[in-house]
């Protein structure tokens, strides 16, 4: 319970500062660690309600992360009534998301939805009317998040996971047999197969933490690419499902002069929305620049967002656009139909288009967002769309969840390296078990025994 | 005709090995006790294997003794034979295991149980539980007899609708066609107690004069001596070997033949079994590809001739089990002398029970042993003692007396069986243990022995003894920090010899000692300043330095398994009325009534997100207790 926990504690997007907030018993030396102060060196002694000025640096190797401010608040006189640190980064996601994981490393946990709250409620600084909220918080994230997160990406991760805790469970049937059995004529989980079977384990576990490496998870996320003619609403539309001004939106067509991309999550999916400039021929230098990345992104795309305006009908622009993206999965938004009664017909459209789903939207006005949102989860989740194959990991408690692994799977080989007798390294592997478990949410030790059973002849 | 023949503070329902302790330890705990066993010629039977001990078991048998039991002495003085197993792995899983002689360990608890102060002993058949005002008040016995109690221990094996079977043969009996016990089951039903069955089996026993040995591999004992008991008087045993044959492919044709005769296959039997103990028909079936299946001939005691063929476990017709038996080397010309059988009887759906073994729904009444759906004797008589502690506190009004899961093996088995509930014959093995490593037998007297003190079940002297061990262990280990090896030649010519790298400067033995090839007893060799300790306090020091690193990871899980173990549940909570709870936890919660936060969070059903609901509402409910916000 009172382990040391950490998240972003502010809305994710661009903002100018992000901060980092840690709580629990370590925050202070989790701090320590990962914060090179300019002049207050003993700020962890000493410091209290301060900021203080500094770097967030990479421990092992003091490559600095990001210029950073930091306050300390002890408990009982803080948020949670426990030590907080607090750290101010840069806006944005990429910062934020470094600053977090080089703290997770350090040994912090991501805080669950609504866990700051909680604690602070448990430890009495939150009044009675706000527990029910609270509870709403954790269930929310328990009904839906929690399974959602192991639908992510056509459940591609929980296939990987489950093959990993069932080869661990494997090796530790073995192991166990072999110790409660042992009068049981049970072939001897040798010190070479043992570290054999450890290292292919480790292999996955590295891909799959490597596929998870920040950048490249938000470079190659679920590709969402909005297109449509000119002023049709894209940057409306992205900027309403990001519920932020991002993209400039003016009435002239073609402001949009680069492509944007933004991360969004939709109950757990982690989509990459590309908004692309107005797809048309042009003779503008800059925004033919633009119109070229467009299509090259199209070609990459994994859902094609297509958005048609409901006021114009079909133009030959919009002909034109759909005549691009044919072969893609696609969902059709017409858009304003706040102003406008919706002309298109479905049926042509359908014939255009070889997947597609049309839904009517208002950008502006917020009509139809939690239908377009539930879209693209279904489409997730009944495997119509997946994303690049080597992108599994996108979530932070996951990633968390295989490096604590990782590090029970090397604490392990190295006890097996020393020798160290097979019930102990079983200590370190049935962590690495049980943390695996934290991702596909099933870790029960009756599976242990069930397997010792079902793989070895045992009874004496 | 009913007539009053007794009132007693605790009455103990069943002699086997769960009724022996929990009578033993009610007794010593100062209260009136009465056994009643309906064959006064099997106090302490052993009907399956000959055996005690083995991994997690040997734990068990070390717990018992450390809180002042009795199995491990009885073992130890009327053992035949003493092997410690897995010797070649970690110290938490080395395991004694003992052939003891049936006979012998039979009268010798016998006597004991006799001539215990505070304790009666009856030979009568209990019909029925009665309650009175909702708490147990006594039982009524065949004979008319009733007797008045303030606690009941049930500890009634598979006695309860005994169904023996061999082959297509089956009739009412206990184990080795006892009587069995038909209407005790039907009273605790009537109490509102939800049964279960399961079904067991054991070998065949065959006459050691027609066994040709010659064909077998000897098993003999350790030469060292071991002994359960942490006070065992034992100081010197004479060991009888036992001897391993395999099951050949002529064997399985034979069980593939008749399998057909099996009640397994034709549908008498409708019990559970257990995995971990399959008949040899059930082997060979789902093991098709293994050539062969080991058998140990096993003696059952000096004073007979029987011996226990372990790992033949059958309920074929006995025609089948000769055929089968003597297609095994060195069988060729068995006689068999008791035939292998299964038996089904029921058993009480663990998840009723608290903690303490008592009946969540009826004071006063509590259930150990195989009752509980366990097997194997080490555990039944685990569940004893603790239900005859938790008898004699009621009785005493005392708080009652419970093991976690990070403090004994006794722990982890009452915890698996009240919290989770078992689908088949329940076996405890190292494996279902967290810390398995502070869980060693080594220490059972160190985690257990003060406990058992303060309850007034553990002698003074036991008590004594244990404070001494441990007073020179703690001794030693300060006195090694102190010592320092030369790093002269000598020293590391001994160094050279075990392969260990050789020393260039002085260095404290310590260090030396927590190099893996390095034990204490190498470590007197270079150097003067060592007085003989005894071997229980040199083992202990190894252990502590050695594994130094393994145990502090194992403390700090404990660490954290504590603080959700110490936030408490109340038993009268109205789960239905929070809000927040997945239904499922919320059935399952309301069901259980779970003692403790940690129990709930092992309640299977019952999710990490409904443990922080129920964080929450107990901090509501505290605030609103101490007037509200």
């Amino acid at each position: 319970m009172e382990d040391t926990i950490v998240a972003i504690a502010t809305p994710l997007g661009e903002g100018s500062i992000g901060v980092v907030r840690i709580s629990g018993p370590e925050a202070i030396a989790v701090g320590r660690r990962v914060f090179q102060p300019k002049v207050n060196q003993d700020w962890y002694i000493k410091e209290n309600y301060k900021l203080v000025y500094g770097h967030v640096v990479e421990p092992d190797s003091r490559e600095i992360i990001d210029e950073v401010l930091l306050s300390v608040m002890r408990g009982p006189r803080s948020f949670t009534a426990e030590d907080v640190v607090e750290i101010s980064c840069h806006g944005g996601i990429v910062p934020l998301r470094r600053v977090l994981e080089v703290v997770l490393r350090q040994g912090a946990r991501l805080a669950e939805p609504g866990e700051f709250s909680k604690r602070a409620f448990v430890n009495g600084r939150l009044d009675l009317a706000q527990a029910e909220s609270i509870i709403d918080i954790i269930r929310a994230k328990t009904d839906a998040g929690a399974k959602i997160a192991m639908s992510q990406l056509g459940g591609k991760l929980s296939e990987k996971v489950h093959g990993l805790q069932n080869e661990l469970l494997g090796l530790l049937a073995k192991i166990e047999a072999f110790i409660d059995f042992p009068e049981d004529d049970i072939p001897e989980a040798t010190l070479e197969e043992m570290a054999h079977r450890c290292n292919g384990l480790l292999i996955v576990i590295e891909q799959l933490l490597e596929s998870a490496d920040t950048g490249k998870v938000y470079r190659e996320g679920l590709r969402t690419v909005i297109v449509g003619k000119p002023n049709v609403g894209k940057s409306s539309l992205l900027n309403a499902l990001l519920r932020e001004q991002r993209a400039i939106v003016t009435d002239i067509p073609g402001t949009t002069r680069d492509v944007i991309e933004e991360v969004l999550n939709i109950k757990g999916v982690p989509l990459k929305i590309i908004d692309t400039a107005g797809l048309r021929e042009t003779q503008d230098l800059v925004e033919k620049l633009g119109v070229e990345r467009s299509r090259q992104l199209l070609n990459q795309a994994d859902l094609v967002l297509l958005v048609l305006d409901a006021s114009t009908g079909l133009s030959e622009d919009d002909l034109n656009v759909i005549n691009l993206i044919k072969d893609k999965k696609v969902l059709v938004l017409i858009n304003k139909v706040d102003i406008a009664d919706n002309t298109i017909e479905t049926d042509q459209l359908k014939q255009l288009i070889g997947y597609s789903d049309v839904l009517e939207i208002s950008a502006q006005k917020d009509i139809g967002l939690d239908r377009l949102e539930q879209s693209i989860l279904d489409l997730v989740f009944q495997g119509k769309i997946t994303a690049a194959d080597n992108v599994l990991v996108s979530n932070s408690r996951h990633k968390h969840a295989l490096e604590r692994a990782k590090q029970h799977l090397l604490e392990a080989g190295r006890g097996m390296q020393q020798s160290v007798p097979p019930d102990l390294v079983s200590i370190d592997l049935k962590s690495a078990w049980e943390i695996l478990g934290e991702i596909t949410g099933n870790t029960v030790t009756e599976d242990l025994i069930d397997r010792i059973f079902a793989d070895f002849c045992i009874g004496k | 005709m009913r007539y009053h023949a007794g009132d007693y503070d605790v009455i103990v329902v069943g002699a086997g090995h769960a009724g022996c302790e929990a009578a033993l330890a009610s007794a010593r705990m100062g209260c009136k006790t009465l056994v009643l066993t309906l064959n006064l010629d099997n106090v302490a039977l052993m009907p399956c294997n000959p055996a005690v001990g083995g991994p997690a078991k040997s734990h068990l048998v070390k717990e018992i003794d450390a809180l002042g039991g009795q199995m491990g002495l009885n073992t130890d003085l009327t053992a035949i034979q003493m092997r410690m197993l897995n010797t070649g792995k970690g110290p938490a899983v080395h395991a004694l295991r003992a052939q003891a002689d049936k006979v012998r360990y039979q009268q010798l608890m016998k006597k004991t149980l006799e001539s215990q102060e505070n304790l009666d002993i009856k030979q009568l058949l209990v019909e029925e539980i009665l309650v009175k005002n909702g708490r147990v008040a006594g039982v009524t016995t065949h004979i008319g007899a009733a007797f008045s109690a303030r606690a009941v221990v049930v500890t009634t094996g598979t006695y309860l609708k005994g169904r023996i079977i061999i082959g297509n043969v089956h009739f009412p009996g206990g184990p080795n066609s006892q009587f069995p016990s038909m209407n005790l089951s039907d009273s605790l039903r009537n109490l509102g107690l939800e049964l279960g069955r399961f079904k067991t089996g054991t070998p065949a026993r065959v006459d050691r004069r027609t066994v040709d040995f010659s064909k077998m591999t000897i098993q003999p004992g350790d030469e060292q001596l071991h002994n359960f008991s942490f006070i065992s008087p034992v100081t010197h045993r004479e060991q009888v070997p036992c001897w391993l044959t395999y099951t050949s492919e002529k064997t399985h044709q034979i069980i593939r033949d008749n399998l057909h005769r099996s009640p397994l296959y034709s549908g008498i039997i409708e019990g559970v079994g257990p995995r971990y103990c399959p008949s040899i028909e059930d082997k060979v079936v789902r093991f098709v590809d293994k050539p062969q299946h080991q058998i140990f001939v096993e003696p059952e005691g000096l004073s007979t001739y029987e011996m226990y063929v372990q790992g033949m476990s059958t309920s074929l017709p006995p025609d089948v089990q000769m055929e089968m038996l003597r297609s095994v080397p060195g069988l060729e010309q068995v006689e068999i002398m008791r035939p292998g059988y299964a038996i089904e009887y029921d058993y009480v759906v663990p998840t009723q029970l608290k903690a303490t073994l008592e009946t969540k729904t009826i004071p006063g009444l509590y259930t150990a042993g195989q009752i509980n759906g366990t097997s194997g004797y080490e555990e039944a008589a685990a569940q004893g003692i603790m239900a005859g502690i938790n008898a004699a506190l009621q009785v005493k009004e005392q708080e009652p007396f419970t093991l976690s899961r990070a403090e004994a093996y006794i722990g982890v088995l009452i915890d698996d069986l009240v919290t989770k509930g078992t689908n088949e014959p329940y076996r405890l093995m190292t494996a279902r243990a967290e810390y398995r490593l502070l869980l060693r037998q080594d220490n059972a007297d160190h985690r257990l022995t003060q406990k058992g003190y303060e309850i007034g079940l553990v002698s003074e002297a036991r008590y004594e003894h244990y404070m001494k061990k441990w007073q020179a262990i703690s001794d030693e280990m300060d006195r090694l920090k102190t010592v320092v090896i030369p790093a002269d030649e000598e020293t590391n010519a001994l160094l050279r010899e075990l392969n260990s790298s050789e020393i260039s400067q002085p260095t404290p033995a310590l260090n030396l000692l927590r190099r893996p090839e390095i034990n204490y007893k190498f470590l007197m060799k270079l150097a003067d300043e060592f007085t003989p300790l005894p071997d229980e306090v040199i083992e202990e020091v190894d252990i502590k330095i050695k594994y130094e690193g393994y145990i502090k990871k194992q403390l700090a899980q404990v660490e954290r398994f504590e603080k959700l173990e110490g936030r408490k549940l109340r038993e009268d909570i109205d789960y239905k009325s929070i809000k927040g709870l997945s239904v499922e936890a919320r059935q399952k919660l309301d069901k259980f009534k779970p003692s403790s936060i940690g129990q709930a969070s092992r309640i299977s059903g019952v999710s990490p997100a409904d443990i922080s609901v129920l964080l929450i509402w107990l901090e509501q409910e505290r605030r609103q207790a101490a007037g509200g916000e």
